[in-house]
């Protein structure tokens, strides 16, 4: 009734091409960003930036350099904490060499130097695929925190092997190190959530977008069409391995402030992604901000409703949170393979005809 | 049903941003009783949640105040222990004990300018032993550099003060915990001439089949531990299957526990690990424990590891803390104390024998002090060994003093260098 096409004249063919197409959507999309913007850094106190939305930022921010690759150019990637550990310790390694270079830039070289070493271990999708590009995505994960924790130059020579942040802000704002507000650690992650957010809609929409997803549909189809996939795949591995590498660099400076490569970039952050963008849903932006609040927060607050609220033992609250996590990934998979996303997608489909579904 | 359930999640929500009403002394337990780390972590937990309730109970709080834990679970994941941090520090939380070396590192920062102290009883940075530079943390009675010196110390008596030659691995946890000796044992092998071998072990620890092939094939002498949890159950096992001789088999204090030997059985007969206390129930405050906390069914765990090495660790640790309330509270005057308090109770604690005598742990650790400029204590340690038949640890030598006059200018080194890098400006 509320929610349809019918009645939107389009006059104009930018009208026509715009990303939200329907009136209440458009609306929808500018209150979300009216409160993430104008009404929570007002709210919002030390536990909610840095156990809660700060890391929900970040990591919506992987899954959305994964699902660039997985979800739309279809190359499987078990690599991602490796490629975030780049993005973390070439931010580090920026940040000491040159104190004055400016924080922001420090985080998108580090983007730009995790594309070129996602460009490096993009090149055998060139010639396997699917379980066996997997395989060696993860050699990249291995190499690569074995990297960090092997040449101590990458840790500046510091005895424990850890990276530590140094102070650094934005227009005269701290957004690094212990003494930031949580308001700027929380709206630097989300300029850059928001930003990448943006563009990867914009990128998805273009030709480069199309290119990723006929390669993901059917790769010979797509190179008799004219794709050439070479140019595709490492596009697509550039990309996704830059906002791996933003993420990580955010994941080390904002959030944490000290990381130790084996423990903070491991494997287990590498399925965690992939089982964030698989919940969320494939090839879906939305799905890759559902999928991480699914994984970092559904955790949380369940901590918080079983110990908090009803003060059950922190053990048995903490194996009840992996046997639920599991439980719902399981029903999730079964009831909803395409992510939850997909249920927002019929939710909209149901609304358009409502209320007479036929 | 929905919007009571998202009725019930928002209202958890709001009463933890809530400020609580701060009546009791409220210490927070980041402990670990799931995960890998658990075997580690739950003993210490025990220890830890039993010491106080007994001082709730049989004296009713410290000077009138009872004491609150607040046990949070982090299964020894950073990220967790930030969560619980945040969540637990505006709970008028004392001081933080997070026994983890890896959320110690993100802790330190955080804390100096939250004011609130941290007690890293034998972990931690090692250099936070400088107090000049690291106002709120504390790492006494021992650390890690102290822990290798003293192991180097011990290996040194049994070869008549010469092990030029020798060759001496570390097997260690691929973390910032593992890594913290590395530094000392080599300035100590310049000095000492023995060949040193790094042998990292990457989290948790399940897999040790090609370091420990590497250790037979490089026919070591000696083999030093800084392990966590189910890696040194594995490393010990391991050691066994390739015959390596166990008395030459050194794990710092924290590879030292009943749970990492059991494993092993009969094999892991006369393995060694470093003691920063005494070990065993026989002490007058096993009585009042019993007496007070387990008879009534208070206990936090099921009492299985009550009196091992780690249960005892977490006593010792929360006994000083204690103490620490104490001392505060005699120089503030005030019964209940603020965690600003509790950093000068920490800074001007003194653990003599007539102390510990009072705890009913006679003789149970060195008495030390702690000062402005001596955040660390003195460092001493001893050695107990393994008795797999009477399944015992016993305390084979006396107290072993480190090497100051390597470890004291590496402390300065690495802690100038944290302060020139935080613009840190020494206190005294």
């Amino acid at each position: 009734m509320f929610y349809r096409e019918v009645g939107e004249f389009k006059t104009s063919y930018p009208q026509d091409s715009e990303s939200f197409g329907i009136r209440l959507d458009k609306y929808g999309y500018y209150l979300v960003l009216f409160v993430a913007f104008a009404l929570v850094p007002f709210m919002i106190n030390d536990y909610w930036a840095s156990a809660v939305l700060v890391p929900f930022l970040v990591w919506a921010i992987a899954s959305l350099g994964l699902n660039i690759l997985t979800g739309h150019c279809g190359q499987i990637s078990l690599g991602t904490g490796g490629f975030m550990a780049v993005g973390a310790y070439s931010c580090y390694k920026l940040m000491t060499s040159f104190p004055d270079l400016n924080i922001i830039f420090c985080i998108i070289l580090s983007g730009l130097i995790t594309a070129g070493v996602g460009i490096l271990f993009g090149i055998p999708s060139l010639r396997i695929k699917g379980f066996y590009l997997a395989v060696a995505t993860l050699a990249s994960q291995f190499f690569l925190v074995w990297l960090f924790n092997r040449v101590p130059w990458f840790y500046n020579y510091s005895a424990s092997g850890q990276i530590s942040t140094p102070e650094r802000s934005v227009f005269g704002i701290l957004v690094t190190g212990p003494n930031v507000q949580p308001w700027a650690q929380y709206m630097i992650c989300l300029l850059f959530a928001f930003g990448l957010a943006w563009g990867c809609r914009n990128l998805t929409r273009g030709s480069l977008g199309r290119k990723w997803m006929a390669t993901r549909d059917m790769d010979i189809a797509a190179e008799i069409i004219g794709v050439n996939l070479l140019q595709a795949k490492l596009s697509a591995f550039a990309i996704s391995s830059f906002y791996i590498g933003i993420a990580g660099a955010l994941f080390f400076s904002v959030y944490l402030g000290a990381v130790d490569a084996t423990e903070a970039f491991g494997i287990n952050q590498s399925f965690l992604v992939l089982f964030m963008i698989i919940i969320g849903g494939l090839g879906s932006i939305l799905g890759s901000f559902i999928g991480a609040a699914f994984m970092v927060l559904f955790p949380v607050l369940l901590k918080n409703i079983l110990v908090g609220w009803w003060e059950w033992d922190a053990a048995l609250a903490t194996h009840l949170e992996f046997i639920s996590v599991g439980f719902l990934i399981i029903v999730f998979l079964i009831f909803e393979p395409h992510g939850l996303a997909q249920l927002w997608r019929l939710l909209k489909q149901k609304l358009r005809l409502w209320p007479y579904p036929h | 049903m929905k919007v009571r359930k998202l009725a019930i999640s928002l209202a958890t929500i709001v009463s933890l941003v809530a400020p609580p009403a701060l009546a009791d002394l409220v210490i927070p337990w980041l402990s670990y009783r799931t995960g890998p780390y658990s075997p580690s972590g739950i003993p210490a937990a025990d220890g830890f949640a039993d010491y106080f309730t007994l001082l709730n109970e049989r004296d009713g709080g410290i000077g009138g105040e009872l004491v609150k834990i607040i046990e949070c679970e982090t299964g020894y994941n950073t990220q967790k222990g930030v969560e619980c941090y945040e969540a637990t520090k505006g709970e008028g939380s004392l001081v933080y004990a997070p026994l983890s070396t890896g959320i110690t590192y993100q802790l330190i920062p955080k804390v100096a300018v939250d004011q609130i102290p941290m007690h890293t009883m034998g972990y931690g940075r090692t250099s936070a032993k400088n107090g000049a530079i690291f106002e709120w943390i504390f790492n006494f009675p021992g650390n890690y550099w102290d822990g290798a010196s003293i192991a180097i110390n011990h290996i040194l008596d049994e070869n008549g003060g010469d092990i030029s030659g020798k060759k001496i691995a570390l097997v260690y946890h691929n973390s910032a915990y593992g890594k913290e000796p590395i530094k000392t044992l080599e300035k100590l092998a310049e000095k000492h001439g023995y060949e040193l071998s790094l042998i990292p072990v990457d989290h948790p620890g399940l897999e040790q089949k090609s370091q420990w092939l590497e250790i037979r094939r490089g026919r070591m002498d000696y083999v030093l531990m800084w392990g966590w949890g189910v890696m040194n159950s594995v490393a010990i096992q391991e050691a066994a299957n390739i015959r390596f001789p166990m008395e030459n088999f050194i794990g710092i204090w924290w590879s030292g526990s009943e749970n990492d030997v059991i494993p092993a059985g009969e094999r892991a007969h006369n393995y060694k690990a470093l003691a920063l206390h005494g070990v065993g129930t026989d002490y007058p405050l096993y009585d009042d424990l019993k007496t007070y906390v387990y008879d009534k069914g208070l206990a936090a765990g099921d009492g299985s590891s009550v009196g091992s090495v780690l249960y005892n660790r977490a006593v010792y640790n929360s006994a000083l803390l204690a103490e620490a309330i104490r001392t505060a509270q005699e120089m503030h005057g005030v019964s209940d104390i603020t965690p600003v308090m509790m950093r000068d109770g920490l800074e001007n604690l003194s653990v003599t024998e007539e102390v510990m005598t009072s705890w009913g742990l006679p003789g149970f650790a060195p008495p030390f002090e702690v000062s402005c400029e001596n955040h660390g204590g003195d460092g001493l340690a001893m050695v107990q060994q393994w008795d797999a038949e009477a399944q015992e640890w016993n305390i084979i030598t006396g107290l072993i003093s480190s090497d100051k006059e390597v470890i004291d200018p590496l402390i300065t080194e690495d802690s100038t260098q944290y302060a020139t890098e935080n613009n840190i400006t020494p206190r005294c």
